[in-house]
């Protein structure tokens, strides 16, 4: 009986008639010592901390959620929740006893799921009239602007000059002979940049020519469009799907200190700054600025908080000089508060797309399945 | 455990005299029912952390938009062909996994147990380290292994069903190994030495003689590989390169990118039937093959490797070389590489802090949480073990399989599952930390009832009938003879537990604070940010949960290497 299974293995193996029980019993005790053992204890009831739940993504220097203490003397606590998607899951399903006060990090690819869903309850921060309001989505007070990134296709600059090629400029040349096997982009069912960038080519081989704001076309139907003639095009001139963003820039890419194969790759406007050299030298990769699409993030006040005042405190917070200067360095993202000032590399070296792509959340919200499907039985046949 | 049947007989004897003792006098002084008050702690528990949630997302995804239960429905969704692929691929990627991970475990098991071999603790640990490294970190050591341009590249592997293969094989050897070589290195040497007394060769002596009795471990190390395939998340998800898709995953795309719960419902009873029919077989097929008679007080069965045997010592040294050593060593070459030089930075910097955190706190948090995870999951499968032990009948074997199930439903399913159901406890467990030790210990815990029933089965219960009738009462008698004959695989479960708890990614993921990462989940983040640093930090941080690990299982080898001297 019973004899089997996980454990009686090695692992697993039974070690019987010791005669030295307690030399065993005292290793148990070591080790829960030497941890400092201690059955942490629970949270939560109360005036405990306010809760910022977020994906996770989320990261500010130490010490700049202080301020919001000094300012309020309230603690507040950060809690994940995966990334962009699964946040957006976890918030409806919790909704109406919510796992915190205020949520940070739904972006405009996900936000058609929790607005009008009783998710959120309204709040337009007075700080937003300083740049953040210009980021607001279309006809919602739900939500309100953080801060805002550009996913780009980023290229290898110097395997371009190895190699005696001459860089791509546009996502329409990534079709071209001589780019043959150079690219790699992200699923956009698994990762957050693989969906946008499907969005991007969507709004720009779609419609015709210059038609690169969504509302224009916003009536046309999913399945209208050149974007999947461009897909096959791209998939029989070698293009490489890997699942998430990671495998894509760390392993594929030959421009990050991953070093791998590819010099395109489908990643942030962001990006470059991070590969500068430690003593500000230009760093050995560029975004075509013709590529970005925009995502924005937000942040709101759950519903259901027992703390409405002090969450839109953290709201307004988010929007403060001290926040919105420190998410570059720290989240890879833009401000959307005007005169921020931005970190050296960043000022040198991210991409300021003068026109990024954009599409209106609701677009966004009402095909992006199909349109993954449809990308699915394209790419990936 | 089967290796000793005598043990169930006696117990057979003696059991209806105790737990059906008639008179209600006797039922209340001798406290006759105790397996079941045990066995009820851990059952709850698993029923609070585990079915609650589960059966509480499974029924939100059967109601219709109208709010009508409508289970019929999950019937509609399953006759579809994409739903028969996702299945035919998840049985069929599993199937070939357990294959692949037998044909290069049973040769590293035959090398624990059999052959006399200097620095074989070593070997241990090496075999065991790779089954609790995260799944993100092995996901991506495998690409830098397998993707063009690199060391394997040109093997063609990256992008193929065989990647995921042979990931499954890194993840799992450990368990053949440990599973079938602990089997191996008791089973009693005599039967074989009688066969070659009597002229069979060495490869007749094992197709008749050995084979047949390691059946059992063989069929049984099988089920959890099986299981453990069948399941896995991260490794198809970084691996598959997006082409390749199971029951796991999709569940996972269609309730967090797709939020179809209907979808994902379906799928996920669907992989709960295949999960608990894979347990059933195995199950069968363990009891149709009885009894591995244990060597008696421990012959010594390992052998020095001489003239064949030493070839066949150096392919599965051979194996566990290229199959288990390379990638964490690649991944640790990698870690040493800098700005296109060898320089330690990488490690310099565990101790800044880097996306916020220090990683070096992240070992902290990862120490304190495994500690109670293991202290939860030895306390809960210890009352698991004694129930088991004791109880008897259909219900023993029910709660025995509900036990197992944890590790055979998606972690998703049971994340979100506890996000709507645990705020309905006083507390909000929700928001704490202590939630992340919780989910730990669900996922330690049949680790160690698995490792204690066997010992605890292997007890005398003459020694028990003899401290009785010297007068002690029923706790003492478990105090001073059970105890202490199986407190070495005490410590061996709850080291287990701890390293398990340590390791684990999905569960802690989906409720560690972000502020107090855990130090897989601290990897998780940093290799998913740009920069050279965060993918230093990200290597550095893999290398020392590799070696924290290996630390602890050397610790745990050490208890056990004085363990066969002393017999």
């Amino acid at each position: 009986m019973n004899a089997h299974a996980i454990a009686q293995s090695g692992f697993l193996r039974p070690i019987r008639r010791s005669r030295r029980p307690l030399a065993a019993l005292i290793m148990v005790v070591a080790l829960a010592a030497a941890a400092g053992c201690s059955l942490s204890g629970g949270g939560g009831d109360g005036d405990g901390p306010l809760v910022l739940v977020t994906h996770d993504s989320f990261a500010l220097s130490e010490g700049v959620l202080d301020g919001f203490t000094a300012q309020t003397g309230v603690d507040v606590e950060v809690r994940n929740s995966g990334d962009a998607g699964r946040l957006a899951s976890e918030l409806v399903l919790t909704k109406g006893d919510p796992l915190g006060d205020v949520a940070f990090g739904i972006d405009n690819t996900f936000a058609s799921r929790v607005i009008g869903q009783g998710v959120f309850e309204p709040y337009v921060s007075p700080a937003a009239q300083d740049g953040a309001q210009d980021y607001a989505v279309p006809g919602s007070d739900e939500l309100t602007a953080v801060d805002y990134g550009d996913v780009c296709l980023n290229i290898d600059t110097g395997w371009f000059a190895r190699h005696g090629i001459a860089a791509p400029s546009s996502i329409a040349d990534l079709t071209r002979p001589e780019y043959k096997g150079l690219t790699v982009v992200e699923n956009p069912a698994t990762s957050s940049p693989g969906l946008a960038f499907l969005l991007a080519t969507i709004v720009t081989q779609s419609g015709g020519p210059g038609q690169s704001e969504a509302t224009t076309q916003a009536d046309r139907p999913a399945q209208d469009g050149g974007w999947q003639d461009y897909w096959r095009a791209l998939r029989d001139n070698g293009l490489k799907v890997v699942d998430g963003w990671t495998q894509a820039y760390t392993v594929e890419f030959s421009g990050s200190s991953g070093a791998g194969p590819r010099p395109i790759v489908v990643s942030y406007a962001s990006s470059p700054p991070a590969e500068a050299g430690a003593d500000g030298s230009a760093p050995p990769t560029r975004a075509l600025a013709g590529s970005c699409f925009r995502q924005v993030e937000y942040a709101g006040v759950l519903s259901g908080t027992d703390r409405p005042e002090a969450a839109r405190e953290l709201v307004d917070f988010l929007l403060s000089p001290e926040v919105q200067q420190d998410l570059p360095g720290q989240m890879y993202v833009f401000p959307v508060q005007r005169g921020t000032p931005l970190p050296a590399v960043f000022a040198e070296y991210a991409a300021r797309p003068a026109h990024p792509l954009t599409m209106d959340p609701a677009r966004i919200g009402t095909h992006r399945d199909a349109w993954i499907r449809q990308w699915r039985d394209i790419v990936l046949g | 455990m089967s290796a000793h049947p005598g043990a169930e007989e006696r117990r057979g004897v003696r059991r209806p005299a105790v737990t059906r003792g008639g008179s209600a006098t006797g039922r209340a002084r001798r406290g006759v029912s105790w397996p079941l008050v045990l066995g009820a702690v851990p059952v709850g528990f698993t029923a609070v952390f585990f079915a609650w949630p589960v059966v509480a997302i499974v029924h939100r995804g059967l109601v219709d938009d109208a709010g009508r239960f409508d289970p019929a429905a999950i019937l509609a969704l399953w006759w579809t062909p994409e739903v028969g692929r996702l299945v035919a691929f998840t049985l069929g990627q599993a199937a070939a996994s357990t294959a692949l991970t037998l044909a290069l475990g049973m040769p590293v098991a035959w090398l624990l147990a059999r052959v006399q071999l200097p620095g074989k603790a070593l070997v241990r640990v090496v075999v065991t380290v790779p089954f609790v490294l995260p799944t993100v970190v092995v996901g991506v050591a495998f690409r830098m292994l397998l993707g063009e341009g690199h060391l394997l590249g040109w093997t063609g592997l990256d992008g193929t069903v065989w990647a995921i293969i042979l990931a499954h094989a890194f993840f799992n050897i450990a368990i053949v190994a440990r599973t079938v070589g602990g089997v191996w290195a008791r089973m009693d040497p005599r039967p074989e030495q009688a066969a070659r007394a009597l002229g069979a060769g060495p490869a007749r002596v094992f197709a008749t003689v050995t084979a047949p009795r390691l059946l059992p471990a063989v069929a049984s190390a099988s089920a959890v590989v099986f299981l453990f395939c069948a399941t896995s998340f991260g490794v198809v998800l970084v691996l598959g390169g997006t082409r390749f898709r199971t029951l796991e995953t999709e569940i996972y795309l269609q309730t967090v990118q797709v939020f179809d719960l209907r979808m994902a419902a379906a799928l996920s009873v669907l992989q709960l039937l295949a999960v608990t029919a894979a347990l059933a077989v195995a199950a069968a097929a363990r009891r149709r093959v009885r009894g591995t008679p244990a060597s008696p007080a421990a012959a010594r069965v390992a052998r020095p490797a001489r003239g064949p045997r030493r070839l066949g010592a150096a392919a599965a040294l051979a194996i566990v070389t290229v199959v288990l050593v390379v990638p964490p060593a690649s991944l640790f070459v990698r870690s040493l590489r800098f700005d296109g030089g060898w320089s330690l930075h990488a490690y310099r910097i565990l101790g800044t802090e880097i996306a916020g955190i220090r990683p070096l706190d992240a070992v902290s948090t990862s120490l304190r949480t495994a500690v109670d995870a293991a202290l939860l999951a030895l306390v809960l499968g210890l009352l698991a073990a004694v129930a088991l032990d004791r109880g008897r009948g259909r219900g023993k074997e029910l709660a025995d399989g509900f036990m197992m199930l944890p590790l055979g439903v998606s972690a998703v399913t049971v994340g979100f599952g506890l996000l709507i159901t645990m705020g309905a406890l006083p507390g909000d467990l929700r928001r704490s930390q202590l939630l992340v030790a919780i989910a730990q210990a669900m996922i330690a815990m049949p680790l160690v009832v698995r490792t204690l029933l066997p010992a605890m089965q292997g007890i005398d219960d003459r020694l028990r009938h003899a401290a009785g009738v010297l007068g002690a009462a029923p706790l003492r008698v478990w105090f001073s003879v059970d105890l202490p004959l199986v407190a070495r695989s005490l410590a061996a479960a709850v080291g287990f537990a701890f390293v398990v708890a340590l390791g684990e990614f999905g569960a802690t993921s989906f409720l560690a604070r972000a502020d107090e990462p855990t130090l897989p989940v601290l990897i998780g983040k940093l290799i998913s940010r740009p920069g050279a640093d965060n993918l230093a930090a990200a290597l550095a941080s893999s290398v020392l949960l590799a070696v924290v690990t290996g630390a602890i299982v050397a610790v745990i080898e050490a208890v056990r290497v004085a363990d066969v001297g002393e017999f």
